[in-house]
C-alpha cells in the first residue's frame, strides 16, 4: 500500500497521507518557505531588539522566552511586537493577493497597486474619514467598499466577452489615476488636520500599526490566507487559460469572483492599517515563482516573501536611513527599479509562451 | 439519419450569439457515439462556435445542449468535465511548466481539495503521455518544445481528462503536414478505442480520410452530413466553400479527395 509519505508529479512535490485524502507539498516551495521564514523570524527578533529604548539582545530573547517581566515586557511586546506581526501579516497578504491578480490576469504587472486597488482602498477610507468622522471599524469598511469597488469598474469596464489580462491593466491603470486625483480633491477639500493625517497614511507607513488596530486586520487577512489554498487549484488551472480553464471543469467566473474578493479584502485589510504600500504585490509572486522555479505562482512562499520583503523594507526605513521614513517611500523606491528591470525583461522576451 | 444512431450529444434547436452577433439560428446537431466527427466549412462559418456550445463553453441564447439527456448548463462544471473534454484554439502554458505537469492539469475534474495526486490521477497522466507518443518528452518544459511536439502535450492534457467525448478545435493548424498527420492518427487511435471525438479541421482531404461523420456548415447552418464517402462532392464543396473542383478517389484509401479547379488567369501570350 501506499505510504504517508512519497514523492509524486515527477519527483517534485511530496504527498502526506493516504491515496484518498492527502495534501501534497512542492518540495522546493517548502523549502524556500522554511529558508524565508527563518530569515522573517531573525528580522523579527532583530527588529524587536532595535528602537529608541534601548535594549540587549538576551533581554529580547529573554522576553520571547517568558523569562523576563516588567518595562522590558511591555516594550517588546505591547509598543515593538505589534510593527513586526504588521510587517509580516501585510507583507504575506500583499504577495498573495498580487499573485492572485497576476495569475488571473496572466501578467506579472497586475499588481493591486498598479491597477489602482489601493488607491480606491483610499478613496473609500477618505470618504469615510470625511463624511462619517472615522473610527477604525468604519474606516475599514470604507476601504473595504473603495478595493472593492474599483475592482468591480475594472472588470466591468475591462469585460468584453471573457476577460482579457492586458485589458484589465489598461483599465486599471486608468481607473488608479481616476482615483488618485479623486484623492487629492477630497484632501483639497479636508481641514488641515485630517489632511495631515490622510496624507501621511498615503505614504505607505508601518508608524500607525498600534496594537489594537494590528491585530483584528492579522486575524482578518489570516483567515484570508486559511481559506484561499481551498481555490489553489482553480487558480492553476486559470494559468492555462480561460477556456481551458473552463473545459477542464472550473466555474471560470465564480472562481474568479472568489478569487478578487479574497485579493481585494487582503490589500483593503492592509491599506486600512498602513496605507497603500507599493512593490510588494508586484515583486513578491515573481521572486517567489524564480526561487521555487515552479510554473505558476507559488502561494505559500509568495507570502513568506511578501513577508520578508515588507520586514525588512521597514527595518531599513526605520533604522537604516538616518530620518525616519514612511515604509511606503522605501518600498515605493525599491519598486521603481524592480519595475524598470520587470519592464526591459518583458520586452526582450514574452513571458507566457503560448501555442 | 443520424436520429436512428445513439448520440449522448446533441444540440436541439440552438441559437448561438456572441454578444449581440447571431452566429446560428435553431441548428440541430448529434455527434453519433464512437464517431470520428469532423467538422469543415469556410471560415467564420459557426464551427468553432458550434463547438464551444458543445462543450459547454458557449451557453446557447436558445434551445439547449444535451449530454445524455440532461441540459448541458445545468450540470456542474467538474461534472461535465468528466464526460466532455475541449482542446480549445486559445491555450497558454505558464513559463517553465514541464510536460507531464501540464497533462497532470487535465485532472483537476477528478481532483478534490484533498485529493489532488492519487495513483488514479498518476496512471491517467502516463497513459495520456503514452498514446500521445509523449512519454519521452515528460520532463521537458513546454516551452522547448517544436510546434508539433506542443500540440501533442496540449492533446494528452485533454486526454488525461478520461471522458468518453473529446472535442478538438482546429488541433492540426500551424502544423506542418506531416505532424498533422500524427495528431490525426492519434486521435483515430482514441476512436478506434470507443472514445468520441469531434474535431474542427480545415484540410478537406484529411477530414474525407479520416472522419466517420463529416459535417459540412457554411453560414452557421449545416449544409450536409454523413460518411465522407456518400457525402463529399464536387457539388457540396463549391457550395460550400464557393470553390469550382473535381472530386477524384485518393489514390492511397480511396477517400474522396477534393482537387481545385485551375482558376489561374492564363499566361499571357
Amino acid at each position: 500500500m501506499s505510504r504517508p509519505v512519497r514523492r509524486t508529479a515527477g519527483g517534485r512535490r511530496l504527498l502526506l497521507g493516504t491515496d484518498h485524502r492527502h495534501v501534497t507539498v512542492g518540495v522546493r516551495e517548502a523549502a524556500v518557505g522554511a529558508a524565508a521564514a527563518l530569515v522573517v523570524a531573525a528580522l523579527g527578533v532583530v527588529g524587536l531588539w532595535l528602537g529608541d529604548f534601548p535594549l540587549r539582545l538576551d533581554e529580547v530573547l529573554g522576553v520571547l522566552g517568558g523569562r523576563i517581566d516588567g518595562l522590558t515586557r511591555t516594550v517588546v511586546l505591547e509598543w515593538r511586537l505589534p510593527r513586526i506581526a504588521a510587517a509580516v501579516a501585510f507583507g504575506a497578504a500583499l504577495g498573495v493577493a498580487g499573485a492572485i491578480f497576476q495569475t488571473i490576469t496572466r501578467n506579472p504587472l497586475a499588481s493591486p497597486d498598479i491597477i489602482g486597488l489601493a488607491n480606491g482602498s483610499f478613496t473609500g477610507m477618505l470618504t469615510a474619514l470625511l463624511l462619517l468622522g472615522g473610527g477604525w471599524h468604519l474606516l475599514m469598511l470604507g476601504s473595504l467598499a473603495g478595493g472593492l469597488l474599483a475592482a468591480l469598474a475594472i472588470y466591468l469596464l475591462a469585460y468584453r466577452d471573457g476577460l482579457s489580462g492586458f485589458r484589465f491593466i489598461v483599465v486599471g491603470v486608468g481607473v488608479s489615476s481616476m482615483l488618485a486625483a479623486t484623492n487629492t480633491w477630497l484632501l483639497l477639500r479636508a481641514d488641515l488636520e485630517t489632511a495631515l493625517f490622510a496624507a501621511a497614511w498615503g505614504a505607505g507607513s508601518l508608524n500607525t500599526a498600534t496594537a489594537d488596530v494590528v491585530w483584528p486586520a492579522a486575524a482578518i487577512i489570516l483567515v484570508l490566507l486559511a481559506v484561499t489554498p481551498l481555490w489553489a487549484a482553480a487558480l492553476a488551472q486559470l494559468e492555462l487559460g480561460d477556456d481551458v480553464a473552463a473545459a477542464s471543469g472550473v466555474a471560470v467566473d465564480r472562481n474568479r469572483a472568489v478569487l478578487v474578493v479574497i485579493a481585494v479584502a487582503l490589500v483593503s485589510a492592509v491599506t486600512t492599517v498602513a496605507g497603500p504600500i507599493s512593490f510588494v504585490a508586484l515583486a513578491a509572486p515573481q521572486i517567489a515563482r524564480r526561487l521555487v522555479r515552479a510554473p505558476g505562482l507559488p502561494l505559500a512562499a509568495t507570502a513568506a516573501v511578501g513577508a520578508l520583503l515588507l520586514l525588512g523594507a521597514d527595518l531599513i526605513a526605520q533604522h537604516v536611513i538616518p530620518l525616519t521614513v514612511p515604509v511606503g517611500v522605501v518600498t515605493v523606491t525599491l519598486g521603481g527599479a524592480y519595475l524598470l528591470w520587470l519592464l526591459v525583461h518583458e520586452i526582450r522576451r514574452t513571458r507566457w509562451s503560448t501555442s | 439519419m443520424v436520429d436512428q444512431l445513439t448520440a449522448r450529444l446533441r444540440a436541439e434547436n440552438v441559437t448561438l450569439r456572441y454578444d449581440q452577433r447571431t452566429v446560428s439560428a435553431d441548428l440541430s446537431f448529434a455527434v453519433p457515439d464512437g464517431s470520428f466527427t469532423v467538422l469543415i466549412g469556410p471560415n467564420a462559418c459557426g464551427k468553432s462556435t458550434l463547438l464551444r456550445a458543445l462543450s459547454g463553453l458557449l451557453r446557447p441564447a436558445e434551445g439547449r445542449v444535451t449530454l445524455d439527456g440532461s441540459d448541458l448548463v445545468t450540470l456542474p462544471a467538474k461534472e461535465r468535465a468528466r464526460r466532455i473534454a475541449l482542446l480549445p484554439q486559445t491555450m497558454s502554458a505558464p513559463e517553465g511548466i514541464t510536460v507531464r505537469e501540464l497533462v497532470g492539469r487535465g485532472r483537476y475534474a477528478h481532483q478534490r481539495v484533498l485529493r489532488r495526486f492519487s495513483h488514479a490521477d498518476e496512471e491517467a497522466v502516463e497513459s495520456a503521455l503514452d498514446s500521445t507518443g509523449t512519454t519521452e518528452l515528460a520532463d521537458r518544459r513546454v516551452d522547448e518544445l517544436s510546434g508539433g511536439q506542443r500540440q501533442r502535450a496540449w492533446i494528452a492534457m485533454v486526454l488525461a481528462q478520461e471522458t468518453p467525448l473529446v472535442l478538438l478545435d482546429e488541433p492540426t493548424t500551424y502544423l506542418d503536414v506531416a505532424h498533422q498527420i500524427d495528431v490525426l492518427n492519434v486521435l483515430h487511435r482514441l476512436v478506434t478505442r470507443g472514445r468520441t471525438v469531434v474535431a474542427v479541421l480545415h484540410d478537406l482531404n484529411h477530414a474525407a480520410r479520416y472522419a466517420t461523420h463529416l459535417v459540412a456548415m457554411r453560414d452557421g447552418r449545416i449544409v450536409a452530413e454523413g460518411h465522407p464517402a456518400s457525402t463529399v462532392g464536387a457539388g457540396l464543396v463549391a457550395e460550400v466553400f464557393g470553390m469550382p473542383n473535381q472530386v477524384v478517389p485518393d489514390p492511397v484509401t480511396g477517400a474522396p479527395m477534393v482537387v481545385p479547379a485551375d482558376t489561374r488567369e492564363p499566361a499571357a501570350g
